[in-house]
C-alpha cells in the first residue's frame, strides 16, 4: 500500500511539472505581446524593446520557463532599475496591477476556497441525501420529487439561480443583505451571512446531478446478488442499505466529488461574478479582459494543480476503500 | 408435530410482477413439499419461474411491486404471514441459501472471514470474538478451504470459483439450517470443479440432516444427487416425481422432450440432435390453457382441452403430471421412446 | 490438400499486473502457450477446456481480432498474421465469429435487419437496392422469419438472437467461423436447435468451424475433429470419435467423466473421476506438466519435464507421460 501511494504521488509530480510547462508554453505562443502590454495605450516602440528585455521576453522560451520555475521555488525581481521583488514562491508579476501574482492568489483563493467548501459540503448532503431518499423510495412521491428536482435543478443555468435568489431574498424580502465579501478572520459573522446564497446556488445547480448519480448507483447495487446473501443471512435492511448499499454505490461517488471540488478551487467563474466575490474567478475573468498575463499563467496553473493532487488522493483513497484496487 | 408433517410445504403459490407491459405471472400456482433430511430438486429452464420462487420463499424481494400469494409453511407456521423482524429470523438460521454465481454473491469489501462470521452473528449477537473466529475456522475447514486461518484475512476475489463457492456454503450452514436452498450453485462453475461441490453438499445435508432445495437447468445435476424432482415450465408445475420414476417413464411431453434432448447429447453418435422446437412462451397474460401447447409434439388439436383448459396436475402412470393426454396415451409414448 | 485455416505455435501473452502509469508489469499470463491446429474446408474443430485454458484467446487471435504475441496464422495457406489495412478487411469476409451470449453481443439500439446487414455495408459486398434483399434471405436460411427484420433484439429469445448472431456471420459467405460457446447461455432445449442449424448450415453452405465449448458433450455432436485445451495448451487433439472413444490424456478422461449424465442408473458416480481443486492461475501455471497438480497418475518426471504431443498411432496427439494407451 505504501508503495502504491509513493508511487501515485511521483506521478503526481510528474505530471504537474508537465502541466506548468505545457500551460506556460501555450501562453506564450498567443499572438499577444506581453511587454506591449506592461505600460499604456500610447506606448512608444523603444520603451516596449526595453521592457522586453528587462522582462527576459526577448529569450528563448525554454528559458523564460527556467526563470519563471526558478521564480516559484527563489522568489524573482521584476525590472531591472527599480525593481520589484516577489518573494518565493513567485508566479510572477502584474504590471497591469503592479503586485506579485503570488500576493493576488493568495487573497483570491480563501474566498474562492470558503464559497467552494460551503457549497460543496452542502451539495453532497443535499445531493447524495435526496438521491438515496428517492432510491430508497423509488417509484413514490419522495423519489419524484427528488428526481424532480434534480431535472430543473441541471436544466437551470447557475447565474439565472444566483440572480433569482438575490431578487427572492435580498430585493423582494429583505431577508439577506446584498451579499458583500468580508474575510472569516475579520467578521465571522458576515463572512457567512455572505455567502449563503452562493453556497446555495452553487448547491442547487450542482447536487442535481449527485441526486441522480446516488440514485441509479444505490439502484443498481440494491440488484446485486451480495446484497440478496446479505439478506438471505439475516442482516437487516438498515445494516444492509449502510454497509452493503451506501459503501458500494458511495464509491464512484466519491472519485467525482473529488474532481469537481478540485475543479470548483479554480474559480466558480459565474457565481463570483453574479455575486460579485473577489476569488479564483473573478481574477481570471478580469486577467481575461486586461489580457493580464502573468495572472492567467499562475490561475491556470493553481487550477490544474488542485486537479492533479484531487486526482491523486482520490486514487490513494480508493485504495483504501476498495480492496479490489488495493491489491493489484 | 409429528413425523409426517413436511419440513417446508408450499401451497398453491403465486408470484406475479407488475411491469409497462402487463402483469408477470412467473410463477402461477404451485404446491410441493420437501421432508426433513430430503434433497428435492426443482428443474426448469430460464423464465420458468424457479429462482423467483426462491426469492419468495425467502421473501427477498425489496421492491414493493411483486405479489406473493398462497402458502409457504415451515414446520407448519406460514412465512408469508411472519412480521418481518420474525422472518429476518428465519433466514440464514433456519432456511440459508447458496447462489448460482459465488464471485457475485460475495462482498468485494469485507474480507471472507468477515462475511463468515457476520453470518453467524447475526443470529447469536452475544458471542465472544474468540468463539466466532473458531467456529468460522471449523466452519470453513469443514468446506475444504486449506489454510483457512490464514485465508479468512483474504478477500472473495483473491479465490477462484469453486473456492468461493466453499466459501458460500460454509456461511450457509454456519447456523446449522434445516433447509439448504441451493439455486444453481455449479452453473457458473467449471465442469471438473462442479462434482466436487455437489459431493460438498450432499455430504453436509448428511451431515447435518438438514433438507437441501436444489434449483437447476441441467438434468444431469438432479439425477446425481435428488429423491423427488419437480419439473416447472412457465411458471407452473409441469411434472412432479422421484427422479427413478422421471428418468425411467417421464410423463408430461415437456419432460420427455427435455429428457430426449439431453440423452441426444449423451450419446456418441454424431447426427442430429433432438430439440423441443418453438420458444418458450412469454409471461405477460399466459392464456389459461396448457402453456406448452404451442411447443408439445402430442398437442390434441385447437378444439381440444389442450387450447381450452388449464391442465391440472393429476396422477399419471408414477408421476404427477399436468397434463390432458390421457394415461394410456402417455405410456405408449413412454414404451416407444423410454423402454430400455 | 491445404487446409482452409491453420494457426503454427500461437502464443498469446498479457501484461498482468497493473497496466498503470510508472507500474512496470509484474508477470504474463500465457494465455495461448504455443497452440498448432488444422482445419479443413468444410469440417469442424472443436476446441474444448475449462476457464483459464486460453479458448476464448484463441478465437479472437484466429479471427485477428486481437494480435498473437509470436506464431502465424495461414488462410488458405496465405500468412495472415500480419496483415492489415485492406488486406485484413478483405480476411474478414472469410473469417467470421460468432459471440458467447445474444444478449450483449446485439445492439440494442438497431434493428435486427441493420445488424444483418452491417458487415454488407461495410464491405459493400452488396448494391444497396439488394440489401434487404440479402438479409431476408439470409434471416430465411437460419430459421427466423424474413418480415421480421424490423424487429430489434430484444423482441427476440435467446435462441432466436443467437439465430440473428449466425445470419450475421454469414453475410458474407466467409469460408470459416468461428463460434465462441455459441450455445452454452441457451437452455438445453434450444442449445440442440442453434446446433442442428448450424450442422445444415455446413452442409449447405460448404462453411467450416471452430467450435469452442466448454462441455464435451456440446462438441462431441458437431466436431470432426476436437483439441483439449488446459491453462494455454493442448493436451490432446484427435479425430472426434477416436478422442472421445478413447481418451488418452487424463485430463480429457477426467472432463468426459466429470460431465453429469440424466440417467440415475448409469450417472450416479460410477466411474467417476473427481479431480481435486481448482484450475490453477494461469499468471504462474505449474512447471512441467500443468495439469499434474490435479492428476492421480503424476510421477516427479511430470514436475521436471514437460510432455511434447505425441502421435499416439490413431491420429491422435496427447501430451502426458503416462497416457492411457488402450492394452
Amino acid at each position: 500500500m505504501l508503495i502504491f501511494i509513493a508511487r501515485r504521488l511521483l506521478f503526481a509530480l510528474a505530471l504537474l511539472f508537465a502541466v506548468s510547462a505545457f500551460t506556460y508554453v501555450i501562453f506564450a505562443a498567443l499572438p499577444s505581446d506581453p511587454a506591449a502590454l506592461t505600460c499604456g495605450k500610447n506606448c512608444r516602440p523603444e520603451v516596449i524593446a526595453t521592457n522586453r528585455v528587462r522582462l527576459g521576453y526577448d529569450k528563448p522560451i525554454v528559458v523564460q520557463y527556467g526563470q519563471f520555475l526558478n521564480g516559484i521555488f527563489k522568489g524573482r525581481s521584476y525590472g531591472v532599475s527599480e525593481g520589484v521583488h516577489c518573494p518565493a514562491p513567485s508566479l510572477g508579476y502584474s504590471f497591469r496591477k503592479h503586485q506579485c501574482v503570488t500576493d493576488l492568489i493568495t487573497r483570491s483563493l480563501p474566498v474562492t476556497a470558503s464559497v467552494a467548501l460551503g457549497a460543496f459540503v452542502l451539495w453532497m448532503l443535499i445531493g447524495v441525501g435526496l438521491g438515496t431518499m428517492a432510491a430508497l423510495k423509488r417509484g413514490r412521491w419522495p423519489d419524484r420529487l427528488a428526481t424532480g428536482f434534480s431535472v430543473v435543478g441541471i436544466s437551470l443555468p447557475t447565474f439565472f439561480v444566483g440572480l433569482l435568489a438575490i431578487m427572492v431574498f435580498v430585493i423582494w424580502t429583505g431577508l439577506l443583505p446584498f451579499p458583500r465579501y468580508e474575510g472569516i478572520t475579520s467578521n465571522p459573522a458576515k463572512w457567512f451571512m455572505s455567502l449563503i446564497l452562493p453556497w446555495f446556488t452553487l448547491a442547487i445547480v450542482s447536487a442535481s446531478s449527485y441526486v441522480r448519480l446516488t440514485r441509479n448507483g444505490i439502484l443498481e447495487v440494491m440488484n446485486e446478488e451480495f446484497v440478496r446473501l446479505g439478506l438471505a443471512k439475516g442482516l437487516r435492511r438498515r445494516t444492509l442499505i449502510i454497509k452493503y448499499v451506501m459503501r458500494a454505490a458511495l464509491l464512484p461517488i466519491v472519485t467525482i466529488a473529488g474532481l469537481d471540488f478540485a475543479a470548483l478551487l479554480g474559480g466558480a467563474v459565474i457565481t463570483e461574478s453574479v455575486f460579485n466575490l473577489p476569488g479564483m474567478g473573478k481574477l481570471s475573468i478580469m486577467a481575461v479582459n486586461d489580457s493580464d498575463l502573468p495572472i492567467l499563467v499562475a490561475t491556470t496553473l493553481v487550477a490544474a494543480v488542485f486537479i492533479v493532487i484531487a486526482n491523486a488522493f482520490v486514487d490513494i483513497l480508493y485504495g483504501f476503500l476498495d480492496p479490489r484496487v488495493r491489491l493489484n | 408435530m409429528t413425523n409426517t408433517t413436511p419440513l417446508l410445504s408450499v401451497r398453491d403459490l403465486h408470484v406475479s410482477f407488475k411491469t409497462n407491459d402487463g402483469i408477470v405471472k412467473a410463477v402461477d400456482g404451485v404446491s410441493f413439499d420437501v421432508a426433513n433430511g430430503q434433497t428435492m430438486g426443482i428443474v426448469g429452464e430460464s423464465g420458468s419461474g424457479k429462482s423467483v420462487m426462491v426469492s419468495a420463499i425467502m421473501r427477498l424481494n425489496f421492491g414493493t411491486d411483486v405479489i406473493v400469494s398462497g402458502q409457504i409453511l415451515l414446520n407448519g407456521i406460514d412465512l408469508l404471514a411472519l412480521p418481518e423482524s420474525e422472518m429476518r429470523q428465519v433466514r440464514g438460521r433456519d432456511i440459508a441459501m447458496i447462489f448460482q454465481d459465488p464471485l457475485s454473491a460475495l462482498n468485494p469489501f469485507y474480507t471472507v472471514g468477515y462475511q463468515v462470521a457476520e453470518a453467524y452473528l447475526v443470529h447469536h449477537p452475544k458471542t465472544s470474538k474468540a468463539q466466532v473466529e473458531a467456529i468460522v475456522l471449523n466452519a470453513l475447514d469443514k468446506v475444504g478451504i486449506p489454510d483457512a486461518r490464514k485465508r479468512m484475512k483474504s478477500y472473495p476475489h483473491e479465490f477462484s470459483g469453486g473456492m468461493r463457492q466453499r466459501i458460500v456454503i460454509a456461511m450457509a450452514l454456519i447456523n446449522q439450517p434445516k433447509l439448504l436452498i441451493a439455486d444453481e450453485p455449479t452453473t457458473a462453475l467449471d465442469v471438473t470443479v462442479q462434482a466436487q461441490i455437489l459431493e460438498l453438499i450432499d455430504s453436509l445435508r448428511e451431515e447435518n440432516n438438514s433438507a437441501v432445495m436444489l434449483i437447476t437447468h441441467d438434468l444431469g445435476v438432479v439425477a446425481e444427487t435428488i429423491q423427488q424432482v419437480m419439473v416447472m415450465y412457465a411458471g407452473r408445475t409441469a411434472e412432479y416425481a422421484t427422479v427413478q420414476d422421471l428418468f425411467d417413464t417421464p410423463s408430461h411431453p415437456y419432460t420427455q422432450g427435455l429428457l430426449r434432448a439431453v440423452r441426444s447429447f449423451d450419446q456418441s453418435t454424431r447426427g442430429s440432435l433432438v430439440s423441443i422446437s418453438g420458444t418458450p412462451p412469454s409471461l405477460i397474460n399466459l392464456p389459461e390453457a396448457c402453456a406448452f401447447r404451442p411447443r408439445c409434439s402430442q398437442e390434441m388439436g385447437p378444439q381440444s382441452a389442450c387450447a381450452t383448459q388449464r391442465p391440472e396436475l393429476r396422477t399419471i402412470g408414477a408421476s404427477q403430471s399436468a397434463c390432458h393426454l390421457s394415461a394410456d396415451e402417455v405410456s405408449r409414448v413412454q414404451r416407444e421412446a423410454f423402454s430400455k | 490438400m491445404t487446409p482452409i485455416l491453420e494457426v503454427r505455435d500461437v502464443k498469446k501473452y498479457f501484461p498482468s499486473g497493473s497496466s498503470r502509469v510508472l507500474q512496470r508489469p509484474t508477470g504474463q499470463v500465457k494465455a495461448v502457450d504455443g497452440v498448432s491446429l488444422s482445419l479443413q474446408k468444410g469440417k469442424t474443430l472443436g476446441v474444448v477446456g475449462e476457464s483459464g485454458c486460453g479458448k476464448s484467446t484463441l478465437a479472437r487471435v484466429l479471427t485477428r481480432l486481437i494480435e498473437p504475441s509470436s506464431g502465424s496464422i495461414f488462410l488458405e495457406g496465405e500468412d495472415v498474421t500480419r496483415i492489415s489495412g485492406s488486406e485484413l478487411r478483405r480476411m474478414r469476409r472469410d473469417i467470421q465469429i460468432i459471440f458467447q451470449d445474444p444478449y450483449s453481443s446485439l445492439n440494442p439500439r438497431h434493428s435486427v435487419g441493420e445488424i444483418i446487414a452491417t458487415p454488407l455495408r461495410i464491405q459493400k459486398t452488396v448494391a444497396k437496392s439488394e440489401e434487404v434483399g440479402r438479409v431476408k434471405e439470409l434471416m430465411h436460411l437460419v430459421g427466423l422469419n424474413p418480415e421480421h427484420f424490423n424487429r430489434y433484439p430484444h423482441e427476440f429469445s435467446g435462441g432466436q438472437r443467437q439465430r440473428v448472431g449466425i445470419a450475421r456471420s454469414l453475410a458474407l459467405n466467409p469460408k470459416v467461423i468461428v463460434a465462441d460457446e455459441p450455445v452454452s447461455a441457451l437452455d438445453v432445449s434450444i442449445q440442440s436447435q442453434i446446433l442442428n442449424l448450424m450442422q445444415d448450415l455446413q452442409t449447405k453452405l460448404q462453411v467450416a468451424f471452430v467450435f469452442i465449448a466448454h462441455d464435451l458433450s456440446v462438441v462431441r455432436h458437431i466436431a470432426d475433429d476436437v483439441a483439449v485445451m488446459y491453462l494455454g495448451k493442448i493436451v490432446e487433439l484427435g479425430p472426434a470419435n477416436i478422442v472421445y472413444g478413447h481418451p488418452t490424456h487424463p485430463y480429457t478422461k477426467a472432463l468426459m467423466s466429470a460431465v453429469p449424465v440424466a440417467n440415475p442408473v448409469s450417472g450416479r458416480k460410477i466411474g467417476r473421476i473427481v479431480l481435486t481443486g481448482d484450475v490453477p492461475s494461469p499468471i504462474d501455471p505449474p512447471s512441467g506438466c500443468r495439469f499434474r497438480t490435479r492428476c492421480w497418475k503424476a510421477q516427479d518426471i511430470c514436475a521436471s519435464n514437460e510432455p511434447e504431443l505425441l502421435d499416439r498411432g490413431d491420429g491422435r496427439v496427447s501430451a502426458c507421460h503416462f497416457p492411457e494407451l488402450e492394452a
